[in-house]
């Protein structure tokens, strides 16, 4: 299970991210990135570690979580 | 544990309040604090057990268990410092100011005992730029205790800047590590605070002079009062439209009408503010609630710090919830994007609203706004904020009704009930 963290001290809005991973990421009306906290996707794993890669202020991570129970 | 427990039955009442204040007194009445003699470890294992079946949580406002905070520095090894964490920067709060003036001894006793537990070489006791008489008294204590075996670590006094935010436990730890009141992102809350090299436990003034009575008194005492799930006693400010504001000390699950009547209400409130500028209104409907976290999260509120604001029948809840959205959004850190943009915009939704100056899209664009900001910060003020708002629309409903229909009510321009900074200080001087 990975999720997308977001260090919301870091962000400054750029907004790479959404545009990358529309599908897990979208833009509140200030262009700060919302993400809904929930396991990606298998598929979009790939494209998500190359949104925190291209991120310009570090601050997206993915973290790996095991599954409870 | 030691001669004290034996000359305190556990039946005696528990209280934190009302206790010498110079260390002589101290000492007579309560005994000595007691810290390790001989085996660090027998006594360690003692004091360990005695908190943990305390139950005893955080006293400033998360409610995270001392016991496992204290694991937590412990864990990050020896040479830590226990910081007092003295800087109530609630405006509704006097609690801790009042025990640092009147029982300064007890919350030291606090601290040293937690430094014994944890390993750590240092006390440092954090009070406001702005707070001179607290410091001269805690400086006073200080000095009282300094070389004695009361206090085997150094205890030392630290100023931080009088900010909302300086008072979060990251944005103290922050502080002495650096000089800048920003309080940090922390995924992982297991991890100990760090000042530089060293691991810090922070802890509320109230939550280390339970510690201190605890470690005399035994578990059984402090679990005398309270509720079995929500144990002890606990200090509340109560402010607002009352004859006689001030701190009461109450067992926790005390029904909230019951505290309020303390402090001598001038009428029937209208609503309570409970749980701090970051808390949440409760309706009358809710007056008899347990003041407990459990009971006060299925009202809606959380007990937060202890603060209870009521709220007189001739007062606009709107008004006063736009006042503290506004100040709210004045004390943010300035480091999330969500709180620097998101409680300014909300802040002003919610003064059109308490104005009258309400358009189509506000009560639309004011719910969005609030989903958005919350839980979207480092620290949790931003989500303070939001439940503070979210309670306001839904205990003053019938008054959002008769704003949105634009006519602002007749109690919209008197003064507040509140009480705010009058000069809060800002920037990070």
């Amino acid at each position: 299970m990975i999720r997308v963290v977001i260090d919301p001290v870091a962000c400054d809005a750029y907004g790479f991210c959404a545009e990358l991973l529309p599908e897990a990421i979208t833009l509140d009306e200030w262009g700060y990135p919302i993400v809904d906290g929930t396991p990606l996707p298998p598929e979009l794993v790939e494209v998500a570690r190359r949104a925190a890669r291209d991120c310009p202020r570090r601050a997206i991570t993915l973290r790996e979580r095991k599954a409870r129970g | 544990m030691g001669s004290a427990s034996d000359t305190l039955p556990a039946t005696k009442r528990y209280r934190i309040l009302g206790h010498p204040t110079d260390l002589a007194g101290h000492v007579a009445t309560l005994g000595p604090v007691p810290l390790p003699a001989s085996s660090l470890r027998v006594w360690r294992e003692g004091f360990v057990s005695a908190l943990e079946a305390s139950g005893l949580p955080g006293r400033g406002g998360a409610g995270f268990p001392a016991a496992i905070k204290l694991a937590v520095a412990h864990s990050a090894g020896g040479r830590g410092v226990v910081v007092v964490n003295g800087m109530e920067s609630e405006p509704a709060s006097d609690k801790d100011k009042l025990l640092l003036l009147r029982s300064p001894h007890l919350v030291l006793d606090g601290a040293q005992l937690l430094a014994a537990a944890s390993g750590a070489r240092n006390v440092t006791v954090c009070v406001p730029l702005d707070r001179d008489h607290v410091a001269t008294a805690v400086s006073t204590a200080i000095a009282e205790r300094a070389g004695t075996r009361h206090a085997p670590v150094p205890e030392t006094l630290a100023r931080p800047p009088s900010r909302f935010i300086a008072g979060e436990e990251s944005a103290l730890a922050a502080w002495l590590d650096s000089g800048a009141s920003l309080p940090a992102f922390r995924p992982d809350k297991g991890m100990p605070l760090r000042i530089g090299r060293q691991s810090a436990l922070v802890h509320n003034a109230e939550t280390l002079a339970h510690v201190a009575m605890i470690a005399r008194t035994g578990s059984d005492a402090f679990r005398a009062h309270g509720l079995i799930e929500d144990p002890g006693t606990c200090l509340v400010t109560i402010s607002g439209a009352v004859e006689n504001p001030g701190v009461v000390e109450v067992d926790r699950g005390t029904p909230l009408i019951d505290i309020v009547q303390r402090a001598t209400p001038h009428q029937a409130p209208q609503a309570l503010l409970v749980g701090g500028y970051g808390g949440a209104w409760v309706g009358p409907e809710h007056f008899a609630t347990p003041y407990a976290s459990l009971s006060l999260r299925a009202a809606g509120s959380s007990a937060g710090v202890g603060i209870v604001v009521v709220l007189g029948p001739d007062a606009c809840g709107l008004m006063e919830s736009a006042r503290i959205a506004h100040y709210l959004a004045g004390q943010s850190a300035g480091q999330c994007g969500p709180c620097v943009y998101g409680l300014p915009a909300v802040a002003d939704d919610v003064a059109r609203l308490a104005q009258g100056r309400v358009d189509v899209t506000l009560m639309a664009r004011l719910d969005r706004r609030l989903q958005e900001v919350d839980g979207r910060g480092a620290c949790r003020h931003p989500d303070g904020a939001v439940q503070l708002v979210r309670s306001a629309l839904r205990v003053f409903a019938a008054d959002v009704r008769v704003h949105a229909a634009g006519a602002p009510c007749a109690h919209a321009d008197r003064p507040t009930q509140l009480r705010f900074p009058t000069l809060p200080l800002t920037g990070g001087a």
